[in-house]
């Protein structure tokens, strides 16, 4: 079991001056599961994934992240997790391919074979239609997408998703989700999942963590949770009922 | 090194493509095609019937036409090239959500600011570059003479002399594109720093050199006015040195023009420098000249590194979010 733990925090801590935005977090992630990262807005989640990419420093604790603590190996872990930020931005005069060529340069790849696994992230993603044009004019589903598209280019090991579907309208949500689903099942990406859309996210998730002020108030599978705050019973728990009993509570 | 390489080719790229570079390109290369114009007709107009001089060609460039010699012109505007590459480098890319991405590769976050800033300083090369062969390739034109070697080699200093101006420029844009979160506050903070530094340091100089060792004509004895003449020449002199553009138009007016034996005023020279104004009428030898404009030179190298390392630093220590 100890094996496949992909990601795993002990007492991660990150303090502004005197404010606490994440409180000696400690929680796991298995290896090709995928983990719902819950909390309300300024709970510390993307305080959290930017420590475990290296991005920012830790007040105190430490982070694995495929076995390596990321403050001290920012450069290998980057390689292998890839980040789709909130409110991510393009370079609106590039095109899909142009944008995707910068990402791919930057790992560290070059020459021919890249322009077929640009090709191939964006037929994944669904956006084959769509190369020539701008990343000015897309929708913002499409730019999602194309987000998408961009962490895939490295081949993670793992995604860190910040609210992908933030923003898209019903049917651009789901649709995300299905493929947030199928890149986890096909390339067996370990995806960390963060959203406010709690019914999708218990579509896909094997395990949740709900965060809130910088703690990790709870985790593990739906199940547990709802046994863990509503006892054995008959009735089968929404995980947007679980949520709000935690919230309630703190 | 592959992180900084991919910066820099964007960025590269971009410089090249965006309507800033073409305008920017546009308005100096018509002020270059102007002044050299200028400069070629009155050249050739005044050497008509009179003994060729030696360094011609150089005249090309600091000959005043109508307005401004080309050297004149690089020391007012060349500031806004720098300015132009650079306030918007940091800021725009982290108020896009571009920043966030770019560092979460795997890079070294110090290529974002490196890449931007070798791109930046490749522009200039390139600008500064075309100016001068513009010029040149009108003067042989014009006048018909052909550079030699010595002054080949001055042009190659001016342009590096020329880069390195520009780049401080460039490097305090790009710092302040660190330091505010708002492009037009970074683009307004960077010129009026450059209306300061260039026009009002010398105003001040004046006005404190004429305030502590006033030149009085009037009173006093010959001794104690020659005394203060000499005081507030000094004075000016060190005050409008903290501009970077009286330091870079005394070493760049010192390396174009061979005849030139100082960079101080007239009532500053030292005995030698004075004996050799007035003995010798001969331009100085290259090597001559650069000794004359060494500290300017490394005082210039300096400040443009120092600017570098300080948006450096504060790039490196800035938080990514926000």
């Amino acid at each position: 079991m100890d094996t496949d733990v992909i990601i795993e925090t002990t007492n991660l801590t990150k303090r502004y001056g005197h404010q606490t935005a994440v409180d000696s977090l400690t929680f796991q992630v298995n290896e090709g599961e995928v983990f719902g990262f819950l909390g309300p807005n300024g709970a510390g989640k993307t305080t959290t994934l930017l420590m475990l990419l290296g991005l920012s420093r830790s007040s105190e604790g430490n982070a694995k992240v495929c076995g390596l603590e990321p403050e001290r190996n920012a450069r290998e872990v980057k390689r292998m997790v890839g980040y789709l930020p909130e409110n991510v931005g393009f370079y609106e005069d590039l095109n899909a391919v142009q944008s995707l060529e910068y990402i791919a340069n930057l790992n560290g790849l070059n020459g021919d074979q890249i322009r077929d696994k640009i090709l191939d992230a964006l037929k994944e993603v669904g956006l084959s239609d769509d190369l020539e044009k701008k990343v000015g004019v897309y929708s913002r589903g499409m730019k999602q997408r194309l987000g998408i598209a961009e962490v895939l280019i490295k081949d993670p090991k793992v995604m860190f998703l910040d609210e992908p579907t933030l923003g898209l309208d019903p049917d651009g949500a789901s649709k995300m989700i299905d493929l947030i689903q199928a890149l986890n099942r096909d390339r067996n990406i370990t995806v960390l999942l963060s959203s406010h859309h709690l019914q999708q996210v218990q579509k896909i998730s094997n395990r949740v963590g709900i965060m809130i002020r910088g703690k990790m108030v709870a985790e593990g599978t739906i199940d547990a949770l709802a046994k863990e705050k509503f006892g054995v019973g008959e009735k089968v728990y929404t995980l947007e009922e679980i949520y709000l009993k935690y919230f309630q509570e703190v | 090194m592959q992180g900084l390489f991919a910066v820099y080719r964007k960025e590269l790229a971009d410089h090249f493509s965006s309507y800033r570079f073409v305008i920017l390109f546009a308005l100096i290369a018509m002020v270059a095609f102007i002044t050299s114009y200028m400069a070629g007709v009155n050249l050739k107009e005044n050497l008509e019937g009179v003994a060729k001089p030696k360094f011609v060609f150089l005249m090309m460039f600091n000959t005043t036409g109508a307005l401004f010699s080309l050297v004149q012109f690089v020391a007012f505007f060349g500031p806004l090239i720098g300015l132009v590459l650079g306030f918007d480098a940091i800021n725009r890319e982290r108020a896009n959500g571009t920043l966030i991405k770019i560092v979460s590769q795997p890079i070294y976050r110090d290529a974002v600011i490196n890449g931007k800033f070798l791109a930046g300083a490749t522009t200039i090369s390139i600008i500064l570059v075309s100016i001068v062969l513009v010029i040149s390739g009108f003067g042989l034109l014009l006048l018909g003479v052909v550079p030699g070697v010595e002054e080949i080699w001055r042009l190659i200093i001016y342009i590096i002399i020329s880069i390195f101006y520009i780049s401080f420029w460039l490097g305090l844009s790009l710092l302040f594109s660190i330091f505010f979160r708002n492009v037009a506050t970074s683009a307004l903070a960077s010129v009026a720093l450059w209306i300061f530094l260039s026009f009002f340091v010398s105003l001040g100089a004046s006005v404190l050199a004429d305030s502590i060792a006033p030149v009085d004509t009037k009173g006093g004895t010959r001794e104690t006015h020659m005394d203060m003449t000499i005081k507030n020449a000094q004075i000016r002199e060190r005050v409008s040195l903290l501009s970077p553009m009286t330091l870079y138009s005394s070493a760049s007016g010192t390396i174009i023009d061979p005849m030139r034996k100082t960079t101080s005023a007239l009532v500053l020279m030292g005995p030698m420098e004075e004996l050799s104004a007035s003995r010798f009428q001969n331009p100085l030898p290259l090597g001559q000249s650069i000794l004359v404009i060494y500290p300017h030179l490394v005082a210039l190298i300096a400040i443009s590194l120092i600017c570098f390392v300080i948006s450096y630093i504060v790039f490196m220590l800035q938080e990514v979010r926000t």
